[in-house]
């Protein structure tokens, strides 16, 4: 009896140890991690290490899309959204054990701040083109006033990191909850624990309860998904639809709507090198709404992604739970109406072929990045559902410099189908793709002034919005920046993509949601179990 | 037996538009991924396009470029080969640089930078041609080596030796002696790279850069592979979609088979 006591106890302790030595966790990435210095991230790879190790004043909860305390306990925006007094939790340490305290928070902010240093983080931290003023007002208290009023604030302090201002580019000196321990270029990443991490679980346990990480460079994405069911791998994000039904029954899980967007626009600049009467068509709102109304978004949703995207009726995906346009209606498909509506402008239709109002044909290329097959196969459904209004539309699929190289400077193209990667849900965070005087303004980029009245009213509103410290008289101001893009076909919305991932049953507490890092917004409370623990070993 | 075979295959593409039922690039949107029936032999694609339409059209685009690449690719080779074999000394090293340094060409960033300078109105066939074409001239150097070798060979052979001790003139050794006995190795050259070019395009129509979307072409109608490497351990239970697979291996297989037997002829 004793002895079955004892054998019951010991597996009660290693159920409840499990979450004490969560093993190590280990997934793939696509690629190499460009920086370790949490300043000067620019992309994803290096956007996921800096979420994995370091720490932030206060960070979004990617599940209910709110701003919460992390390194500061408490926070009070004042002046509309011009300032920000932030006050610290104290008697938090660096993994090397120096003290965190205001000195490092306003030194990091001033890092981000210095035009010397580059940062992306630093761009979104400026308001009315200035770097905002950091303050100490105290060992564990500082303030931070803006140039202009920046409505929800908060939420820019999700992406700056929090460094030692004794060691502010130095990788092992870190507040999050792993560091970076290993890292072999074209192998992986291997992250540790962090001995000195701050935070606790409920029952006081110390957090994170993984031992390690390790993050694979595996650029292959087949490999990828072999290592997942041979258990080498415990989780794979952004999976494609196809990646998905190979997984279907062996972990994979559709998180419904993500953020991100797939749309085709025409080059609508008035200096493109393009003949005048192709710059007539892609100028005209009636062209652009006719494509928009024949193209077969239920189609794409059905075939190329199998299921996992919904038709898009604006720019803004439901996902992104606040800011979106519930009102706009689903998207509108008559391939008779839009015939109807190009008719009306003038082209007319002989013998399956389109013609305009000046007798020229209508035939144009669609460009996209090659090898992404699901954007091929939108561009050869578009081009069909086109060919029916008697379009003739050529998919060119370019590689991706290229491709960036026609759409942001050479502007030597015609239409191109991409997607939106939003990472953040805030329209700020969009201002690069509605200003017109944006180098990343899809349709035409860079102008000196709007080349339409829509556009300088876009420009407008999303200035507008950006000064607006009433959250619902932003919203407002911004659903209206989606109406317009809307009626005026600006960009033709196809679909939002399903967020799509897996994970194997060992991994604990994963509650994954369409922001990203996904699966791994929780990375702290994340631990493996039974065969998954003991493989990790 | 190879040759029954190459010739079906080339008579299956040139009759194409009699022998497939429905246009290749129409999809049938109500019947994607399906299994074979008497509308759609070989079942329809992730698009929803006859796959059987889609093999002959793509036959008829790998099988006519490949031996218009190749043959490119051998007369460039024959010209420079010949001619730097025959004049000897510093021609023969200048040819044999050339193509050592053709060679060393990362040839896919060529083809990558070609398509992107290329118009993106270029008519697809149009892209095909430039593409092969430029391939054909890229794969001059590889058969040149062999050409510059055999010609060596030739050159200093016994009866060019005699034919030169009678006084007979360069143009009537080249014409005469040296032509007629390199003939088998272009010949030999000229077969080899046409798989070689057959495969080329299936490798760039793999990384998506061959063929354009909607033209099938054997390269990208392997791309439905791509997706589904799980088939390869059960093939029996998509067997169609390993038709374009067999039908790439019979004509590069029957190609090298011609193309051995030729060597043979040669060696007698």
């Amino acid at each position: 009896m004793n002895k079955r006591l004892v054998l019951l106890l010991a597996a009660l302790a290693s159920a409840l140890g499990a979450a004490d030595s969560g093993g190590q966790l280990r997934f793939a990435i696509q690629a190499e991690p460009r920086t370790f210095d949490p300043h000067l991230v620019n992309e994803d790879a290096s956007g996921m290490v800096r979420f994995l190790t370091a720490g932030v004043l206060i960070r979004l909860n990617r599940q209910t899309q709110k701003p919460e305390p992390e390194l500061a306990q408490s926070w009070k925006v004042g002046q509309g959204g011009r300032t920000i007094t932030l006050q610290l939790r104290e008697n938090i340490t660096f993994s090397n054990g120096s003290p965190f305290t205001a000195e490092d928070a306003v030194f990091s902010i001033q890092r981000v701040s210095d035009p010397k240093n580059l940062s992306p983080v630093g761009d979104s931290l400026r308001a009315g083109g200035q770097p905002p003023q950091a303050k100490v007002t105290g060992k564990y208290s500082l303030s931070v006033r803006f140039a202009a009023a920046v409505p929800n604030c908060e939420r820019l302090f999700d992406d700056l990191a929090m460094v030692s201002a004794l060691a502010p580019a130095d990788p092992r000196v870190a507040l999050g909850p792993f560091l970076v321990k290993e890292y072999k270029a074209g192998s992986h990443l291997l992250l540790e624990r962090n001995p000195r991490y701050w935070k606790k679980d409920a029952q006081g346990k110390a957090l994170p309860y993984l031992a390690s990480i390790r993050v694979e460079i595996q650029r292959n994405r087949d490999m990828e998904m072999l290592k997942f069911r041979r258990g080498e791998l415990h989780l794979i994000q952004n999976l494609d639809p196809d990646g998905f039904s190979r997984l279907q029954n062996a972990g994979a899980e559709d998180l419904g709507v993500s953020l991100n967007l797939e749309m085709v626009w025409f080059n609508q600049a008035p200096q493109a090198a393009l003949p005048a009467y192709k710059k007539a068509w892609f100028q005209s709102r009636e062209f652009r709404q006719a494509v928009s109304e024949a193209v077969n978004r239920d189609d794409i949703a059905r075939i190329v992604f199998k299921g996992h995207a919904t038709p898009a009726p604006g720019p803004v995906s439901p996902g992104n739970q606040f800011w979106s346009l519930k009102s706009l209606p689903p998207p509108f498909r008559s391939p008779q109406a839009a015939l109807a509506r190009l008719r009306k402008a003038g082209f007319s239709l002989r013998g399956g072929q389109l013609y305009d109002p000046t007798g020229q044909p209508v035939e144009f290329s669609i460009i996209t990045n090659a090898g992404n097959k699901s954007r091929e196969r939108m561009a050869s459904l578009v081009r069909q559902d086109l060919g029916a209004l008697g379009m003739r539309v050529n998919v060119v699929t370019l590689d991706f410099p290229s491709l960036i190289e026609r759409i942001s400077k050479t502007g030597q193209y015609e239409a191109c189908l991409l997607g939106f990667v939003y990472n953040d849900l805030d329209p700020n965070s969009q201002m690069n793709i509605w200003l017109s005087s944006s180098g990343t303004h899809p349709w035409n980029p860079g102008q000196k002034k709007p080349a339409t009245p829509w556009e300088a009213e876009i420009d407008r509103l999303i200035v507008a919005q950006a000064a607006e410290p009433d959250p619902i008289k932003r919203k407002a101001t911004f659903d209206r920046v989606q109406q317009i893009v809307v009626d005026q076909a600006a960009v033709t919305c196809l679909v939002y993509k399903n967020a799509l991932l897996a994970v194997q049953p060992g991994v604990k507490n994963v509650k994954p949601v369409v922001l990203p890092p996904n699966a791994l917004w929780n990375v702290e409370r994340l631990y493996l179990e039974g065969d998954a623990l003991r493989a990790s070993r | 037996m190879a040759w029954a075979v190459v010739l079906a295959i080339v008579a299956a593409a040139l009759l194409a538009g009699f022998l497939a039922r429905a246009p290749h690039d129409h999809q049938f949107r109500e019947a994607i991924g399906e299994r074979p029936s008497a509308a759609f032999p070989l079942g329809t694609d992730d698009l929803g396009r006859d796959r059987f339409s889609r093999l002959l059209y793509g036959t008829r685009v790998s099988l006519l470029l490949a031996p218009a690449a190749a043959a490119a690719s051998v007369i460039a080779a024959a010209l420079l080969g010949t001619l730097g074999g025959f004049l000897g000394g510093r021609w023969e090293r200048a040819v044999a640089a050339a193509a050592d340094l053709t060679l060393s060409l990362p040839w896919l960033f060529l083809l990558l930078a070609l398509r992107a300078v290329l118009p993106l109105n270029a008519a697809p066939w149009l892209v095909l041609m430039v593409t092969f074409g430029i391939l054909g001239l890229l794969g001059w150097a590889a058969p040149a080596r062999v050409v510059l070798a055999g010609i060596r060979e030739i050159r200093n052979a016994d009866f060019m030796l005699a034919a030169r001790a009678r006084g007979v003139s360069s143009w009537r050794l080249f014409a005469a002696h040296l032509i007629p006995n390199v003939w088998p190795i272009l010949l030999a050259q000229f077969l080899i790279s046409i798989p070689a070019y057959i495969l080329a395009e299936a490798n760039l129509g793999m990384l998506g850069l061959g063929v354009s979307e909607s033209t099938p072409s054997w390269g990208n109608l392997l791309r439905e592979l791509e997706n589904q490497p799980d088939l390869l351990l059960r093939p029996a239970e998509r067997w169609e979609v390993f038709v374009p697979v067999a039908v790439l291996i019979l004509a590069v297989a029957a190609f090298h088979i011609l193309a051995g037997r030729d060597r043979v002829e040669v060696s007698r």
